[in-house]
């Protein structure tokens, strides 16, 4: 019951989140200088031809009819037409979301077993060279972000050590027998493993590069909670009980030490989808990012609308999905 | 035979005070020893020490824990871990801390005797469902799948005692087993582990403040006095009049023992600085 209210709420605060962001996006793209016609068309084209194609994508009305025009539109699926390549904004927008989701979720993972394993490595260690050599570590993947870590990465492992690809997202010259644009999970669905090595050599890196920051994030906040965890009575009674160290760790204090860490996972992994616009150019990955940076140098009005909101979507969602799984997790929570 | 003996052991903190000076105690098998002295004088410590749960801040300098026996500081450490696992058990002050928030009751008794000592899940399912009938926890088959947050303190401590007899220990340390209850439950979780030591025939090591405690429970008593043993007595002689200065002060301090209605006398500060003195210099 407490749950679905719960729900309900979060649907409501999120309907009026994603029409406040609508505004918002709607009214910048138009009152930023740029003209989109005028970028379509070829020099020498009229001001006939200019005015014609700013009545034909309504761009002549005033900003609040457009947006009622456009908001009844959306209300129906139908997000318009992008201007640049005059396909539906939706399809554009949907056909791109796999890669980027891919990528987003592969650098979680990363980041998540890397961070998890430094954090229980130096918890295990703790008050020796190895924890002190992983707190270092740590500040030093902080302390640079996410896009300088994609240069250094390519600059290492793109060009002076080439093992893993740097742009794009496939090899263009392999044949895809796929359905859906979810390439990783299909290659794997369909025991595809040469395409889905294909598909790793090509996001290894971008996704490293996202994950780096999240990665030492992690470490640092299991790590600390779990020290805590380490002095707490029932951590000292299982240890009477003949269980190892590195059990305790596992066993008794990571399920308590891992709620503080998630949920601060949950609010960093919307950075880290953010960070996949900058990324995804650098890489030439073909993900909802480029996309966005491709709309906004040619002014795509429409098309930067749908790419903002669904960017706005996912964050809501994820947000969701954090405080489910806390709930989850939580016994405390569990039972209301 | 005694089943624990701790020898001559001396606990100090790294690059510090001494915490345990040259401490004796031993206790025979079914044998209930008390373990008094004020607050820091280093009973948690020995405690610990026996169980090799000692702060990482702490280390023994010397002496022997022998159980069974065998000295356990001369055991590899994991081979020491598994046989206190396996003959010892803790029954810990504060219930409401010692249960693992994240985990069912069920699984906090029987994971160790599965993991551990190599019991099947069905066994130790049976086995926990017969301790807590053991200790008077009614609809045992629902409490076991409840988290600790679910039940009170008295329930917890319960369940916690349960456990610590879960795989017939030879040798129970219970520290302040009652402090953190309300004085209501206190009676009833005394008698619990009273009833359950007898029946098992387990040697316990009693850490307490309270002398009338130790009356009711104990064979024999060790006072501690700043991490020193300054009496080592049985229960009859001890109550019959203390052969040392601080434990007779100890004993007028409780008022139970000379009159109920009285207030409480401290130790006088004579008596400690004398004391506190003797053992330092001793
Ligand atoms: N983790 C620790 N690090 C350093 N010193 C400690 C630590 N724990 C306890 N001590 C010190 O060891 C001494 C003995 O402490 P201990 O806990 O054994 O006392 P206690 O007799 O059990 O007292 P209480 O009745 O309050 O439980 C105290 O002086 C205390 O300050
Ligand atoms: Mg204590």
């Amino acid at each position: 019951m407490t749950l679905l209210r719960t729900i309900l709420l979060r649907l409501i605060t999120t309907a009026v989140t994603l029409f406040g962001v609508a505004v918002i996006v709607f009214v910048v793209v138009r009152v930023v200088p740029g003209n989109p016609i005028a970028m379509m068309l070829p020099p020498g084209a009229t001001q006939v031809d200019i005015d014609r194609l700013t009545a034909f994508y309504g761009l002549d009305k005033s900003i609040a009819q457009q947006f009622l025009i456009w908001g009844a539109g959306v209300l129906h699926g139908d997000f318009g037409t992008s201007i640049t390549s005059r396909q539906p904004v939706l399809a554009l927008v949907l056909g791109r979301l796999p890669a980027t989701l891919e990528l987003s979720v592969l650098a979680l993972a990363m980041a998540v077993l890397m961070g998890g394993a430094a954090a229980l490595t130096g918890t295990r260690l703790r008050g020796t060279r190895v924890e002190g050599g992983i707190d270092i570590a740590g500040g030093m993947a902080l302390s640079i972000p996410d896009f300088l870590w994609g240069l250094i990465l390519i600059l290492l492992f793109g060009v002076l050590v080439p093992v893993f690809q740097i742009s794009g997202r496939v090899t263009p010259s392999l044949k895809l027998p796929f359905s859906s644009n979810f390439y990783l999970v299909e290659s794997l669905a369909r025991l595809r493993f040469d395409l889905t090595r294909d598909l790793l050599s090509h996001m290894f890196l971008p996704a490293l590069a996202l994950a780096i920051p999240l990665t030492a994030i992690i470490a640092q906040l299991l790590k600390q909670s779990l020290k805590e965890t380490m002095h707490l009575d029932y951590v000292t009674l299982a240890r009477t009980q003949g269980y190892s160290e590195a059990r305790v760790i596992w066993r008794q204090a990571l399920p308590n030490a891992i709620l503080p860490t998630l949920t601060l996972v949950g609010v960093q992994f919307t950075f880290l989808i953010g960070g996949t616009v900058i990324i995804e150019r650098m890489f030439s990955y073909e993900g909802l990012g480029n996309m966005a940076i491709d709309a906004v140098i040619n002014r795509d009005l429409p098309l930067i609308q749908g790419i903002v909101i669904l960017f706005a979507v996912i964050f809501t969602g994820v947000n969701l999905l954090v405080d489910l799984t806390y709930a989850a997790l939580n016994p405390r929570l569990r039972h209301g | 035979m005694n089943y624990l003996s701790v020898r001559h052991l001396t606990v100090r903190l790294k690059g510090g005070g001494l915490l345990l000076r040259d401490v004796s105690l031993e206790v025979a098998a079914g044998e209930v020893r008390g373990l008094v002295g004020e607050s820091g004088a280093g009973k948690s410590m020995i405690g610990k020490a026996i169980l090799g749960i000692l702060p990482r801040a702490v280390e023994i300098t010397g002496g022997q824990i022998v159980l069974d026996g065998t000295d356990l500081l001369t055991l590899p450490p994991a081979q020491r871990r598994i046989r206190i696992g396996a003959t010892c058990a803790l029954i810990p002050q504060d219930p409401l801390t010692a249960l693992n928030p994240s985990h069912r009751i069920g699984r906090q008794i029987t994971d160790r005797l599965v993991d551990i000592l190599g019991w099947s899940r069905m066994g130790a399912e049976a086995r926990a469902l017969e301790l807590l009938a053991d200790v008077q926890i009614t609809a045992p088959e629902h409490v076991l799948r409840q988290y600790p947050h679910e039940l009170s303190g008295g329930m917890r401590q319960r369940i916690l005692i349960a456990s610590a007899f879960a795989a017939e220990p030879k040798l129970i340390i219970a520290d302040e087993p009652t402090t953190a209850l309300d004085v209501t439950v206190q009676k009833q979780i005394l008698k619990l582990i009273a009833g359950l030591q007898a029946k098992h025939g387990t040697a316990l090591l009693f850490v307490t403040h309270d002398l009338g405690v130790v009356s009711k429970v104990c064979q024999s008593l060790s006072v501690l006095y700043a991490g020193k043993v300054v009496e080592d007595t049985t229960i009859r002689r001890f109550f019959a009049g203390p052969a040392h200065p601080y434990s007779a002060a100890l004993l007028a301090a409780t008022p139970k023992y000379t009159d109920p209605t009285a207030g409480l006398n401290p130790v006088p500060e004579a008596v400690l600085a004398a004391v506190r003195a003797e053992v330092e210099h001793g």
